[in-house]
């Protein structure tokens, strides 16, 4: 007895359309090519590579599941399966578009002028700019409510002051979602990264997402333009309602570094010859390959039932949370116990393991740490709230 | 699932907390059913959603009133066998004879439900359907059918299923109950133990060793020389009639064998319909110590205010929430495959392995939100989890599930 995909046992991809199983295949064929032979020396050096931007952008994946403006206008399952294929070369990939498509092409089609839409979309769509969402702040993380950047009127237009940190592909950006407290709540601003004033700092001493640029985005004295605010929404649910997005994609995402582990570690394990057998055929072995089965295979169904929730519509916040929740640490999960059955090989860059479960680290953290994800659970449980 | 929570909110003494949930909460634009998070049950037909409904209120009305009483005392109900048979969860999926004649989908929202009341009660279910009627349906002769089938679907008559022995638990093929033929006879000789339904029960399917390999055979429970002893020192399954058998030269006639099968293929064949049923009747325990853990939380009221308002607490039910909510989607999966023809016994165990352990889990984490009151039987939660110890280990313990699925991982075999 055997199942036919050990990667897939309980079948979804019968749930799957024909396009869908095409975005799939084409995301898929994209990293094993494109992707998989350099990750682990980009990784290494903390690099990005243009090529890589221009292949995501070349195959549509950019802002895919908005409608016009050049946008793909896929369904948000299509979204999640190119998550998942995308993170499954490397979370850093799979951020790169997370925060291109959900945190700052979103806003601007959800809540931008016609201006801003007809300005940044279709070149966002095609890569020729790149976009950064700036919400966290050095001293304000789960709590970003409490941030310091303002934006005060002058005349008609806005001076913007304020830092705002671990900013996925800052470095890089042409254009900026800046968040930032206003006499009339929480706007977001349209900030062109070469305004005078707006300078960048890149992370470098990190371990995790090497192969991803975040860095500081430093505001001194940013003048801009009255067109320059997000018309279309005041207040945190601006920028919440970009993550509930980003998050969504994570829930995919996060499943397939967790697939990627698991095959590494499914052919690491019978292949590897200790004490005359394949280390796969003895029992503690067995015990983690199938609870990784199990804990992968969940967060497959979880996915997916969240997938076609949102393609109906009805998909809530509360309910991204639980997968956010569950999904990324089952995938933190299997990543560590991938890691050790394949002992010393697996602290090295030859195999895909580590470097999943480094990035694994951040995307536990970001977008919604899993305590507050927790929380937010526990208020839809239980009607109280508990962050404070 | 909807909502034993929130009927049970509004109940008079509840009401205080609408005011208690206005003082900690901001307005959700709609509330999600706690009990139903991620809206699973949109995922049933009308027609399954009825069924559901019905059993719900057949475990409302016929066993949550008497469960705490059967449990203290050790007694299985078997009174109620006819009102099961009469709601047609007996041999519930199977065709013909009087069987209901359902989907696989039915028959494990059935267990579900059954054991959202009691485990004990749900194995009764198991044993009956997917252990004596599931081998008689699809290994035995037309004699053994019409004789048995439409008694054991009605509740008429109850039947026990007898593999494990003492010495032969997760390794069956190692049996030492034997059947030899005497002329055209054959004389049974053995000793099984945990055999649900035993004492109570009308017909054993029992499992023996022959010359030909291992072979079911029909024995009625008076026959000379069966004796039945209930276990009666287990804190588990105690609304279930736990059994030891005992096989002294039982003479049986030639027809008494189930002529479809050989081979250790024909128990283990039974055992997969029965761990499906628990991949789906284990979300149901869970699913009462989770209600039941929420109702608590929200009412109970320590350093001034609700327990559930504490961030710890909510980790526990958010995990407890997240694990439910899972647990179902992986069963109904299955279910669906079952229904397609397109999932195996490996699938069924991956299935068992992650609903069971995650059942028990769930049952501690609200053993623990309780208290005190926790550890009482005027809640069923240390109930369900003591229950669940049972369903942790029979049909396959944990360790044999995670080989089964290793094995269909790896190729490789790692039972011995």
């Amino acid at each position: 007895m055997s199942f036919s995909d050990t990667l897939d046992p309980l079948q979804l991809d019968a749930l799957l359309s024909e396009e869908e199983l095409a975005i799939r295949d084409t995301v898929r064929r994209f990293v094993h090519e494109q992707v998989l032979p350099g990750v682990g020396g980009w990784f290494e050096r903390g690099e990005f590579p243009e090529q890589v931007r221009s292949g995501v952008a070349g195959l549509g994946l950019l802002g895919m599941h908005l409608d016009g403006y050049g946008c793909l206008g896929a369904n948000a399952v299509s979204y999640g399966l190119a998550c998942l294929e995308l993170e499954a070369g490397d979370s850093g990939l799979r951020s790169f578009v997370s925060v291109q498509g959900s945190l700052s092409m979103f806003p601007i089609h959800r809540y931008g002028s016609d201006e801003q839409k007809d300005e940044w979309l279709p070149r966002m769509a095609t890569g020729q700019a790149i976009g950064c969402f700036g919400l966290t702040e050095p001293d304000s993380g789960s709590d970003p409510a409490r941030m310091r950047t303002n934006a005060r009127r002058d005349g008609s237009d806005w001076i913007v002051n304020g830092t705002k940190m671990w900013i996925t592909n800052g470095g890089i950006a042409d254009v900026a979602i800046v968040w930032a407290r206003t006499d009339e709540g929480v706007r977001g601003f349209v900030i062109p990264t070469a305004t005078p004033g707006f300078s960048t700092n890149d992370v470098h001493r990190k371990l995790s997402l090497r192969a991803s640029v975040t860095s500081e985005l430093v505001m001194e004295d940013v003048r801009l333009p009255a067109g320059a605010v997000l018309p279309g929404v005041t207040g945190m649910k601006g920028p919440l309602s970009c993550l509930s997005e980003a998050r969504y994609g994570i829930v995919w995402g996060a499943m397939g570094a967790a697939r990627a582990c698991l095959a590494s570690a499914l052919e690491y394990a019978t292949t590897r010859v200790q004490w005359g057998r394949p280390i796969a055929g003895f029992q503690l072995t067995q015990a983690k390959l199938a609870d990784m089965a199990v804990q992968l295979q969940e967060g497959l169904l979880l996915a997916h039932h969240l997938g076609r929730m949102k393609d109906e519509g009805r998909l809530r916040p509360e309910q991204v949370s639980v997968g956010k929740l569950n999904n990324v640490r089952a995938a933190l999960d299997i990543a560590r116990s991938c890691r050790s059955i394949l002992g010393a090989s697996g602290i090295t860059l030859e195999y895909p393991v580590m470097r999943h479960m480094n990035n694994l680290e951040s995307v536990l953290t970001y977008e919604g740490t899993q305590e507050i994800h927790t929380l937010i659970v526990g208020h839809a449980l239980t009607g109280l709230r508990a962050f404070e | 699932m909807t909502s034993d929570t929130l009927a049970t909110f509004e109940e008079p003494r509840y009401r205080h907390l609408d005011a208690e949930r206005s003082r900690y909460s901001v307005a959700m634009a709609e509330p999600l059913d706690p009990m139903d998070l991620l809206e699973i049950d949109r995922l049933l037909t009308p027609k399954e959603l009825a069924l559901r409904a019905r059993l719900r209120a057949f475990v409302d009305d016929r066993i949550r009133p008497g469960i705490e009483e059967w449990f203290a005392a050790g007694r299985f109900p078997a009174e109620l066998a006819p009102a099961f048979g009469a709601m047609g969860t007996l041999g519930m999926h199977l065709e013909g004879y009087g069987c209901p004649g359902g989907s696989t989908v039915d028959y494990g929202l059935a267990c579900m439900e059954i054991e959202a009341g009691d485990s004990g009660l749900r194995s009764f279910m198991s044993v009956q359907g997917s252990l004596v009627m599931f081998p008689l349906h699809a290994y035995g002769s037309q004699e053994q059918k019409q004789e048995w089938l439409p008694r054991l679907a009605a509740g008429d008559a109850i039947g026990c299923f007898a593999l494990t022995e003492p010495g032969a638990g997760s390794d069956p093929g190692a049996m030492t109950t034997a059947a030899r033929r005497d002329g055209e006879d054959w004389i049974l000789d053995g000793h099984k133990r945990w055999s649900t339904n035993g004492t109570v029960s009308d017909v054993g399917i029992v499992w023996a060793q022959t010359s030909e390999g291992i072979r079911g055979f029909v024995v009625p429970s008076d026959a000379p020389g069966v004796r039945f002893r209930s276990i009666d020192d287990a804190w588990s399954l105690r609304a279930a009639a736990r059994s030891e058998l005992f096989l002294e030269g039982v003479r049986l006639p030639a027809t008494a064998v189930l002529p479809g099968v050989t081979g250790l293929k024909g128990p283990l064949s039974c055992l997969t319909e029965a761990r499906f049923g628990i991949a789906f009747g284990a979300m149901g325990a869970a699913r009462d110590c989770f209600a039941t853990a929420l109702r608590h939380a929200v009412t109970r009221e320590q350093f001034g205010r609700p327990i559930g308002s504490f961030q710890l607490i909510q980790a526990k039910l958010a995990s407890m929430a997240v694990e439910l909510g899972k647990g179902t989607l992986l069963a109904l999966r299955l279910g669906r495959m079952r229904d397609a023809g397109t999932a195996g016994a490996e699938h069924v165990s991956l299935g068992k392995l992650a609903n069971a352990r995650a059942a028990l889990e769930i049952a501690r984490e609200a053993r623990s939100i309780l208290g005190g009151d926790g550890i009482t039987s005027a809640f069923p939660v240390i109930r369900h989890m003591l229950n669940l110890e049972s369903v942790l280990t029979y049909e396959g313990t944990q360790e044999i599930h995670a080989l089964i699925v290793g094995e269909a991982l790896t190729g490789l075999r790692a039972f011995t």
